[in-house]
């Protein structure tokens, strides 16, 4: 997924940032892919994710067609992971989150022996990539490489700004956004678990990472960038 | 996308969430209003943001008490208060902004949702770069910036006088009229996009050539350009060859999205393949 190639950060950054996802080759094992993408999704529910996500419905926290008012007092931040495995009906790709290595290394070693046949990538530091491989006696198949951004990058907001952004490749969670949940929580108006909940809604295939954002968050509070 | 204006309340909400900031409260109509220009037709508004169903007078008259008293109702961030995003009936060209800007509709030429591209992710499946070679995704727009297809053209048109193919199953490639020339359909070129990917593939000998063309096309272009570089690794997991080049041209390679080599072709795709080769 491109969608997670290019997130902002150097590869210190990313050692809570572990995205695994699963996907089918068009026309080449596509037909009967939806069991094992459910699968794929189950089998990550035991190694504790931050998010799982299909990129047709979304991550585990989603928005409401028809939110209760009383819920700007009390709303539920938690998310719903089996809504995710249960809500997935049409082949797509499907992705887990993580925010440890060890969870990461262990899931991606179980994957292999559960031998699906779907293509997995996984989108971290080259370097953590590589130690999720070598845990699973794995040879790294093939490699994409982020060249980060260039042209006219005067265009781009500042680096906290970017760190949380990118976090959703397609765009949806805006700088505007992002700016705003930086400045609210430092001026207190809301905790970094509070701002997050609302970035995460709009990452529309669930690859967000709730974990990083909330440190970015955390750091953004004290950090001028 | 449209917004109502009968139950708009101008609260305000929706002006941070569209990625294109192409939402403002108009301060006649005090109504939030879309820029139908910038709209990338993105839907991030619409499946973003969550829904009330109050009725507006009464919101409206809330918020006008408040005001008087110079109290501000601190409502969530993420919130349309009346529902009052109404999706409009898009037709062509106006629908190519919503295929790719929009995550959640495939594309009608890949049947892949995103950005519709498969690129190293199915390698192991697809063989599309094999040894030797690289593909390049070279993508206009990333991220929060937006492109116009006019701006895309010029990097095609550059590229296809570089004598490189475009990859086939590629939403942009679909839109060309000439793939030989990289020249793109007169009738989108001003429609713009949150995103979109160009794929091509060369040897890797022309991979520091092809990236000292996109460098020199980009400065003219006027938005972000967001190159991604996939290569085949060797038998034992190795990868040196690309990424040498890459350090040497002052890349520092931070994240890499990478396949390890689960896939493999479905019983029934490869009996397909089976009867092809003996027909």
């Amino acid at each position: 997924m491109t969608n997670t190639l290019h997130r902002y950060g150097d590869a210190e950054s990313f050692h809570d940032d572990y995205v695994v996802f699963a996907i089918a080759c068009k026309g080449k094992n596509d037909e009967d892919a939806l069991p094992k993408l459910r699968r794929f999704l189950e089998i990550a529910l035991e190694y504790k994710p931050v998010n799982l996500g299909d990129a047709r419905h979304g991550g585990a926290l989603r928005p409401s067609r028809s939110l209760n008012p009383l819920s700007h007092w009390k709303r539920d931040i938690k998310p719903d992971f089996m809504a995710v495995i249960n809500g997935l009906d049409v082949t797509t790709t499907c992705a887990a989150v993580f925010d440890d290595r060890v969870a990461a290394e262990d899931f991606v070693k179980r994957i292999k022996e559960e031998s699906l046949g779907l293509s997995v990538n996984v989108s971290t530091s080259i370097d953590g990539a590589e130690q999720c491989c070598q845990h699973a006696c794995l040879a790294r198949h093939s490699v994409g490489y982020s060249l980060g951004f260039e042209g006219k990058t005067e265009k781009l907001p500042n680096s906290q700004v970017l760190m949380l952004s990118t976090m959703c490749g397609h765009g949806m969670i805006s700088h505007s956004l992002s700016k705003k949940m930086i400045d609210w929580v430092k001026e207190g108006r809301r905790t970094p678990e509070q701002a997050v909940s609302y970035l995460a809604r709009f990452c529309s295939c669930g690859v967000f990472n709730p974990s990083r954002a909330k440190r970015i968050l955390q750091d953004a509070r004290t950090k001028t960038q | 996308m449209k917004i109502d204006p009968a139950k708009c309340v101008a609260c305000g909400n929706c002006t941070y969430v569209c990625p294109m900031g192409a939402i403002y409260i108009d301060p006649e109509r005090k109504r939030a209003t879309i820029d139908r220009d910038e709209c990338v037709e993105c839907y991030a508004c619409f499946n973003g943001l969550s829904q009330e169903h109050l009725n507006p007078t009464l919101v409206r008259t809330i918020r006008r008490i408040l005001a008087l008293a110079r109290v501000r109702f601190d409502p969530e961030p993420d919130v349309c208060p009346t529902a009052a995003f109404v999706p409009d009936e898009l037709t062509w060209p106006r629908t190519v902004r919503r295929a790719f800007s929009d995550p959640r509709v495939p594309h009608e030429s890949t049947g892949i949702e995103g950005r519709g591209t498969e690129e190293v992710k199915t390698n192991d499946v697809s063989g599309r770069v094999r040894a030797g070679e690289v593909g390049f995704t070279i993508e206009f727009g990333r991220p929060g910036v937006g492109v116009r297809f006019r701006e895309i053209q010029e990097m095609c048109w550059a590229l296809a006088k570089a004598g490189v193919a475009f990859e086939k199953k590629n939403p942009v490639t679909s839109l060309m009229t000439d793939v030989g020339t990289g020249t793109i359909r007169e009738d989108i070129l001003g429609e713009k996009v949150m995103s979109a990917i160009v794929e091509i593939k060369t040897g890797v000998e022309r991979t520091e050539e092809i990236i000292r063309l996109v460098w020199e096309v980009e400065k003219r272009l006027d938005t972000v350009v967001a190159l991604g570089v996939g290569a085949r690794c060797d038998e034992q997991g190795d990868e040196d060859q690309v990424r040498e080049i890459l350090e040497r041209l002052g890349y520092r390679l931070e994240r890499a999205k990478t396949n390890i080599g689960l896939g493999r072709i479905s019983s029934a795709h490869a009996e397909d393949s089976r009867k092809a080769l003996t027909v």
